[in-house]
C-alpha cells in the first residue's frame, strides 16, 4: 500500500515547516515513549558499560561471557527461547492449517478467540494452573500415575528448564496460531489448482510452492516465539520461584538485591545483552515478514 | 462444533483433539483443585475463605486504581494520537509501528531495570509509576486494534461528508469517527486492561502487592486459596471479554435494525 501522503513530496522549506506543523500534535506522545521507554534503555546502556565507581569499563560484560553462572543463565535462556520457538511453531502452524483448511466457520471463530485469549496468558494463574495439572501431585500426574507412566518418574521436572518449556507452550502455542494465520489464509487455492493442472503430486505442489511461500512468513513469527521464550519473567518466577538459572530470573533477583558488591553493574549488563539478542529477533521477524509480503498479501 | 469436527480428515482431528486437552485440562485441574478438601471431596471452603484472606481487598484496589489511571492515559494520549496519525500523518504510520515492536526488543523485565533508575524519587514512590509504564506495554495492542479499525474505514470519504455537511475536525471526530470505531477501541481497552490486572513482574520488583502478586506472596499459606483467586480473576477477565463481544454483537444488531442512530 501506498501512502498518498509521501509520494510526490518535494522538499523544500515550505513542505518541511508544514510537515513540521503537521507533526506538533504528535509530540506529546513521542516526548512519551521516550521518557518512559527510550530513557530507561539509554540508562541500562550506560550503567552496563560503567563500574560501581563510575568508569567506564567492560567488566560487567565480561564477567557474564567468562562463564559461572551468568554465562550458563544465558545459555540457558537462549536455548528455552530457540526450543520454544521451533516446537511451539511447528505446532502451531499445523493446528492453523487445520483449522484454515477446515470448512467450519464455527470452528475458525472459536480457535481464533481462544488464541487470542490465550496467547497473553502466560503469568502468575498460567503457573498455578501448570502445578495444579503436572505438578508432583497434580491432576494429569495422579491420572498417569493410577496407570503407570507417572512422568516424574522419568525425568520429567516442572520446576526445571524443559518443565518450564513445557509450560511456555501454553501460550508460545496459540501465539503462532495467531500470527500465521494470516499467512496461511494467503496461499491462494489457484496455485494449487495450477500445480495439480500441470501434474504435481501433493508432495510436489508442497516442497515447490507451499513450503517455499510459507516459510519466510512461519520463521518470522518463530523469531517472535522467540522474543517471548526468551524474556518472559513472571511465569517462571512464579512456578519456581526463582531457581531456574535464566536471565531474567537473574535480574530479577540483582534488582531484589541478591547481588556480589563487586559485580554492581551486573544487572545492567545482563538487561544490555538481553535487548541485543531481542533486537536481533525483532530484525529478523521484520525482514522475514516483509519478504513473506512478496507472495502473500498480507 | 460436532460436525465441524467429523468433517475433518483423521490426522488433523487427532491433532486439534491432543491441543483440546492440552489447552483445556489445566484449567479443569485448576477448577477441581479450588473445590476439593484434603480428602479430595468437594467443598466451597476455600472459595468461601477468599473475602476475608489478608491483604487480598487492598491488592485487588491497587490493581484497579493502576487499571483505571492507565485507561485514562491510554485514552487521552495514545487514542488521539493514532486517529491524528491516520488522519494528518499517513507517513508516520511505520514510524508507530515500529514503536509497538519496541515493547518486545525492551521486555518488562529488562525495562523495570531502566525504569527504576530513571525516575525521579517522588514519582518512584508512587504506584501510578506502573500505570505510566503499563501504557507502553499495552501499546502494541490499543495501536494494532485501532490501526485496523480506521484502516477499514474509508477516512477521507467520513471527512469531506462531514466537513461539506459543516462539521468541524472535533465534531467530526466526536461524532462520526469515534462512533465508527466502537470495536476496535472496545478490545484495545479490554486487551489492556488484561494486561494490566495480570502483570507481575515491574509490579513485584517495584515492591507493590498488586492482585498477580498478592497470589504468589499467598501461595506459601494456602495452595488451594491462592489458585482459587487465580482461578477467579481469570474467569472474571474471560467474563469482561464475553461481556465486550456480546455488547458489540448486540449493538451491530440494533444498528442493522436502525434503532441507534
Amino acid at each position: 500500500m501506498i501512502d498518498a501522503g509521501v509520494v510526490g513530496y518535494k522538499w523544500n522549506a515550505g513542505t518541511l515547516l508544514r510537515t513540521f506543523r503537521k507533526s506538533v500534535p504528535v509530540l506529546p506522545f513521542l516526548m512519551y515513549v521516550f521518557f518512559v521507554l527510550g530513557l530507561p534503555t539509554i540508562v541500562i546502556t550506560a550503567l552496563a558499560f560503567k563500574s560501581g565507581n563510575g568508569h567506564y569499563t567492560f567488566s560487567n560484560i565480561k564477567v557474564i561471557l567468562s562463564g559461572g553462572q551468568y554465562r550458563a543463565g544465558f545459555e540457558n535462556s537462549l536455548k528455552l527461547g530457540v526450543v520454544t520457538a521451533i516446537i511451539p511453531g511447528i505446532i502451531g502452524t499445523l493446528i492453523a492449517y487445520a483449522i484454515a483448511s477446515s470448512k467450519s466457520g464455527a470452528l475458525k471463530r472459536i480457535v481464533a478467540t481462544a488464541s487470542g485469549v490465550l496467547a497473553n496468558f502466560g503469568g502468575v494463574n498460567l503457573a498455578f494452573m501448570f502445578v495444579a495439572t503436572f505438578g508432583a501431585v497434580g491432576l494429569a500426574t495422579t491420572w498417569l500415575n493410577a496407570i503407570g507412566l507417572d512422568p516424574w518418574n522419568y525425568g520429567f521436572n516442572i520446576y526445571k528448564l524443559w518443565g518450564v518449556a513445557f509450560v511456555y507452550m501454553y501460550f508460545q502455542i496459540p501465539l503462532m496460531v495467531l500470527v500465521v494465520t494470516p499467512a496461511l489464509n494467503g496461499l491462494r487455492p489457484s496455485w494449487r489448482e495450477a500445480a495439480e493442472g500441470l501434474g504435481a503430486s501433493p508432495w510436489q505442489y508442497w516442497r515447490r510452492v507451499g513450503i517455499p511461500v510459507l516459510l519466510p512468513s512461519v520463521l518470522g513469527c518463530m523469531f517472535l516465539l522467540f522474543a517471548g521464550g526468551f524474556s518472559a519473567y513472571a511465569t517462571t518466577e512464579a512456578l519456581t520461584g526463582g531457581t531456574v538459572a535464566l536471565t531474567p530470573i537473574q535480574i530479577g533477583a540483582y534488582l531484589n538485591g541478591n547481588v556480589i558488591a563487586t559485580e554492581q553493574n551486573v544487572g545492567y549488563a545482563l538487561g544490555f545483552s538481553m535487548i541485543i539478542v531481542l533486537l536481533i529477533a525483532v530484525i529478523g521477524y521484520s525482514l522475514l515478514l516483509k519478504r513473506s509480503s512478496k507472495w502473500l498479501q498480507l | 462444533m460436532a460436525t465441524a469436527v467429523r468433517r475433518l480428515k483423521p490426522g488433523r482431528a487427532v491433532l486439534l483433539l491432543l491441543s483440546l486437552i492440552y489447552f483445556v485440562l489445566p484449567i479443569y485441574a485448576s477448577l477441581q483443585f479450588s473445590l476439593e478438601n484434603v480428602q479430595g471431596g468437594f467443598t466451597w471452603s476455600a472459595i468461601r475463605a477468599i473475602p476475608s484472606q489478608p491483604g487480598l481487598a487492598g491488592s485487588v484496589w491497587l490493581s484497579t486504581r493502576i487499571g483505571i489511571v492507565t485507561m485514562i492515559i491510554l485514552m487521552l494520549l495514545v487514542v488521539p494520537t493514532v486517529i491524528y496519525v491516520h488522519l494528518r500523518l499517513p507517513g508516520m504510520k511505520r514510524t508507530m509501528e515500529i514503536i509497538t515492536l519496541l515493547p518486545i526488543v525492551i521486555p518488562p523485565i529488562v525495562l523495570i531495570l531502566g525504569v527504576l533508575d530513571a525516575t525521579p524519587l517522588g514519582l518512584k514512590a508512587s504506584p501510578y509509576l506502573l500505570s505510566l509504564v503499563y501504557v507502553v506495554l499495552a501499546l502494541p495492542f490499543v495501536y494494532r486494534s485501532l490501526a485496523a479499525g480506521l484502516d477499514a474505514l474509508d477516512l477521507r470519504t467520513l471527512e469531506e461528508a462531514a466537513k461539506s455537511l459543516g462539521s468541524g475536525a472535533l465534531r467530526t471526530i466526536r461524532f462520526v469517527i469515534l462512533p465508527n470505531l466502537r470495536s476496535s477501541l472496545l478490545s484495545a481497552v479490554v486487551l489492556s486492561l488484561a494486561l494490566v490486572l495480570g502483570e507481575f513482574t515491574m509490579a513485584s520488583l517495584d515492591l507493590w502487592q498488586t492482585l498477580p502478586v498478592w497470589i504468589v506472596n499467598f501461595s506459601g499459606s494456602d495452595p488451594h486459596i491462592s489458585t482459587a483467586v487465580a482461578m477467579l480473576s481469570l474467569l472474571g477477565t474471560w467474563a469482561l471479554l464475553a461481556l465486550v463481544v456480546f455488547l458489540d454483537r448486540s449493538h451491530s444488531r440494533r444498528l442493522r435494525k436502525g434503532l441507534v442512530q
